[in-house]
């Protein structure tokens, strides 16, 4: 039973790659393929590591979507001031996490719930994001950041493109830290019952305050990939991400009410999404269909996950 | 007095069990027009389940009800309400949000084309309210405004706006002052007066002297006694409430207290205890007793650092400042919630988790190491489990009970303090849990126990100390102590011994 559950998410990744398989075209079952939406997950796959450490501690953070704008921007303008490749991305990723620090701040000190802190730092973060941007796109000279999610050369040995290592790795890390680390395991107990965190000696706000931190450097990382998309700064793009990267993770089994979730199942979860996207589009159908599909799977995993509870 | 031939409400016969509890045994009960009854009995003899029934929230696995002589048989409690019995919980029911008016009046709003008339409810409740001398509640007022009180009362007026015959009042004035309940006494009179059956749940027993007509005793989920309040003195009622045998499973080494561990002085809490004060040896358990409510739990929790602390002093292993619960687990001190659900335990974690969250080991934690340690605590707890991953909520209430002391003997804490540790629990681990607080008393674990039962707290303490209405009375030897005693400390009555 435990088991199925935790792997659930992984079937219904391979019934729906099974599914496009057959009815769609050959082009949607070549490794090429798989390499396109392997990188085309990589954003969402990169945030929904830190969204999977909130989610799973109770929380929720809205704010993603424009720490990963604000970071582009960021970036764009380091180059621009003739900072080298890796200290501009460096600054871009600090400054995401910064914002999560605030977030955890806020959320902490004054005792707001995260839907109203981060609903508030979204409109915060994009403003300063377009302010800082002057409203417009920034270029930057190309160096090799907008290799990390370019596509291959063709017979290249590694497979992935860098972007898509870095978050293998970083997946691997986040789940090792998950389950196998103190914090990992204090920040299961807050959203499983915090007062029983509480009463163990945990330090429920030190705690809370990491994980905020550690979603804004997973949403600055996404950032650094989405600039290396880009190739500029862009103080408006990805409006409205924060809600692929929830779904994300609920998908992969992540409980809105805390306790659950895990970041395989994250990373499963933003893969189903890039498929059904890539499924959809080379079988020709438009992107409403897209989105039905998309919201029907995301409903479903949740009600199939409440019934599976409702069981018990 | 004279009492009307027909009962306002009979029960005759109830019997209500949970799987092999029996928690009322051919209970009968009944309450005439204009009387007021009141309804007395220890911690879990069956006085809510015997009120859940008359409200329609439980059905009656034998016995028969009649209101006004017709037959009575709710299978919810919006029937019970719309056949004139109403419920006032100690947590009250109103929502904060609305107002005074639209409170009393929810769900029966006067409307007119479809628009509320706002000023015809206002005349409504305001007539109602003054009816109860209460003339002074603004039905304009938010609820969340008045103190608790007023929301009483406004309770009451909803209850009687919808033409109740029976009101049960349960433990009406237990976070009131004196004052306020005085003024609440006024109120039920002329609900007496008005003929309404009365039934008045409380721990009180001088107030119940003070309003009652007639009393009914529950104990173990039968009826005690019963009889006028007028002609029945308190030691009387008391000796109905708790005459039952100490069973002899409560087992007490030869203990020899150690030095002093923990000492309070005048210790104040937010907004209880009001004052609370002792010395708690190692090597010594000593029992605090007091009805729910008294404050007993939140002496607990302010002890731990979980709960603010006004004023006072404490010293734990000679450490006088401030604690956080955190720091207080560093000290040597940990506290076993007597909320098991919702504070005790992560129902959605594994035992193993469980066991060691106050705890873990630092560096990678491998699953079998926590395994590794919940085997030895379920070996040495005799916990009942498929095996330290499964999954707390599947286990029965003892277990669970066991894998949270675990916690604190894991942590290897030298002063425990244990709220209710058998509450709701079966009988085989309540006897492993007192055999378990005995052993870790004679190796020279301090601990501090609170508990509703009586039994319990002479069979195992060393000293017990009364809490009333936040005021925490002296220890005593527990061989000065009787469950007589015990209960008229409880309730407020000067023991003479």
């Amino acid at each position: 039973m435990n088991h199925l559950s935790r792997f659930a998410p992984l079937l219904g990744l391979f019934a729906v790659y099974g599914l496009f398989a057959i009815l769609g075209p050959d082009s949607f079952s070549s490794g090429r393929n798989l390499e396109t939406i392997a990188r085309q997950t990589a954003i969402v796959g990169t945030a929904a590591l830190g969204m999977t450490l909130v989610i799973i501690a109770g929380g929720i953070d809205l704010s993603v979507g424009s720490i990963i704008a604000l970071t582009t921007v960021t970036i764009a303008a380091s180059l621009q001031a003739d900072l080298s490749p890796p200290v501009a991305a460096l600054i871009g990723i600090l400054i995401g996490a910064l914002c999560g620090f605030v977030n955890g701040l806020i959320i902490t000190r004054f005792r707001v719930v995260p839907f109203i802190v981060t609903l508030g730092t979204l409109l915060l973060v994009r403003g300063i994001a377009k302010g800082l941007a002057s409203e417009q796109k920034i270029d930057a000279p190309l160096t090799y950041l907008i290799d990390l999610l370019a596509a291959l050369p063709r017979g290249a040995w590694w497979i992935f493109p860098p972007g898509v290592w870095l978050l293998i790795i970083l997946a691997l890390l986040t789940g090792g830290f998950l389950a196998y680390t103190r914090p990992g395991k204090h920040i299961v107990a807050i959203g499983s019952n915090e007062n029983t965190a509480r009463l163990c000696g945990i330090r429920v706000e030190a705690t809370k305050l990491l994980i905020y931190t550690l979603a804004g450097t997973s949403a600055g990382i996404a950032g650094l990939l989405q600039f290396s998309r880009l190739t500029v700064g862009d103080p408006t793009v990805a409006v409205g991400l924060e809600l692929d990267v929830i779904a994300a993770v609920v998908i992969g089994g992540g409980s809105l009410s805390g306790g659950e979730g895990s970041v395989l199942g994250s990373v499963v979860g933003a893969l189903i999404m890039t498929v059904i996207r890539s499924g959809c589009s080379q079988m020709g159908l438009p992107n409403w269909v897209q989105e039905i599909v998309t919201g029907i799977i995301i409903v479903t995993a949740v009600a199939v996950d409440r019934l599976r509870h409702r069981e018990r | 007095m004279s009492i009307p031939k027909h009962p306002r409400f009979a029960m005759r016969g109830i019997r209500k069990t949970f799987g092999a509890t029996i928690a009322l045994d051919n209970v009968d009960f009944a309450v005439s027009a204009g009387e007021i009854h009141a309804l007395i009995g220890e911690n879990g003899a069956g006085k809510s389940t015997l009120m859940k029934v008359l409200s329609g929230a439980l059905q009656p696995d034998a016995g028969e009800m009649t209101i006004d002589g017709s037959p009575f048989a709710p299978t919810n409690p919006l029937q019970a309400r719309q056949q004139g019995v109403a419920m006032i919980y100690q947590e009250l029911s109103l929502a904060p949000h609305l107002t005074v008016a639209e409170n009393v009046l929810l769900g029966m709003e006067i409307t007119r084309r479809g628009l509320l008339q706002k000023s015809d409810m206002h005349a409504l409740v305001q007539n109602a309210l003054t009816e109860l001398d209460h003339a002074d509640i603004d039905p304009h007022a938010r609820v969340s405004s008045l103190t608790i009180a007023e929301r009483q009362i406004v309770e009451i007026t909803r209850a009687l706006s919808v033409q109740c015959r029976v009101l049960v009042l349960d433990e009406p004035t237990s976070s009131l002052t004196r004052a306020d309940a005085n003024r609440l006494f006024r109120v039920i009179q002329r609900l007496k007066d008005r003929n309404l059956a009365i039934v008045y749940i409380s721990h009180f027993l001088e107030e119940i002297k003070e309003i009652a007509d007639q009393f009914t005793v529950l104990r173990d989920g039968k009826s005690a006694g019963s009889g006028l309040v007028a002609h029945t003195p308190i030691p009387d009622i008391v000796h109905l409430m708790v005459g039952r045998q100490i069973d002899d499973f409560f087992p007490r080494s030869n203990r020899t207290p150690g030095e002093p561990l923990l000492d309070l002085t005048d210790l104040a809490g937010d907004p209880l205890p009001h004052s609370a004060s002792l010395v708690l040896h190692r090597g010594e358990v000593l029992g605090i007793g007091g009805l729910i409510g008294a404050g007993r739990t939140e002496l607990l929790r302010a002890l731990f650092g979980l709960d603010p602390i006004r004023k006072g002093n404490i010293t734990f292993a000679h450490n006088t400042a401030r604690a956080t619960p955190a720091q207080r687990l560093t000290q040597g001190m940990g506290l076993l919630s007597e909320d098991r659900k919702d504070e005790g335990l992560a129902q959605s974690m594994s035992l193993a988790n469980n066991l060691t969250l106050s705890c873990l080991p630092r560096g990678i934690i491998f699953p079998e190491k926590l395994y590794a340690i919940a085997h030895q605590w379920i070996y040495r707890l005799n916990i009942r489990t498929s095996g330290p991953a499964q999954s707390i909520a599947d286990l029965s209430g003892g277990n669970q009970q066991k894998v949270a002391l675990a916690r604190l003997l894991h942590h290897d804490v030298d002063c425990l303090l244990l709220d209710e540790p058998t509450r709701g629990i079966d009988i085989a681990s309540k006897a492993d849990i007192y055999h378990l607080i005995d052993q870790l008393a004679t190796q020279g674990k301090a601990i501090l126990l609170v508990s509703s039962y009586l039994p319990e707290l002479l069979g195992i303490c060393d000293r017990i100390a009364v809490m009333y209405r936040g005021r925490l009375g002296p220890a005593r030897p527990v061989d000065q102590c009787s469950e007589h005693s015990l209960m008229l400390e409880a309730t407020g009555q000067e023991v003479t011994a």
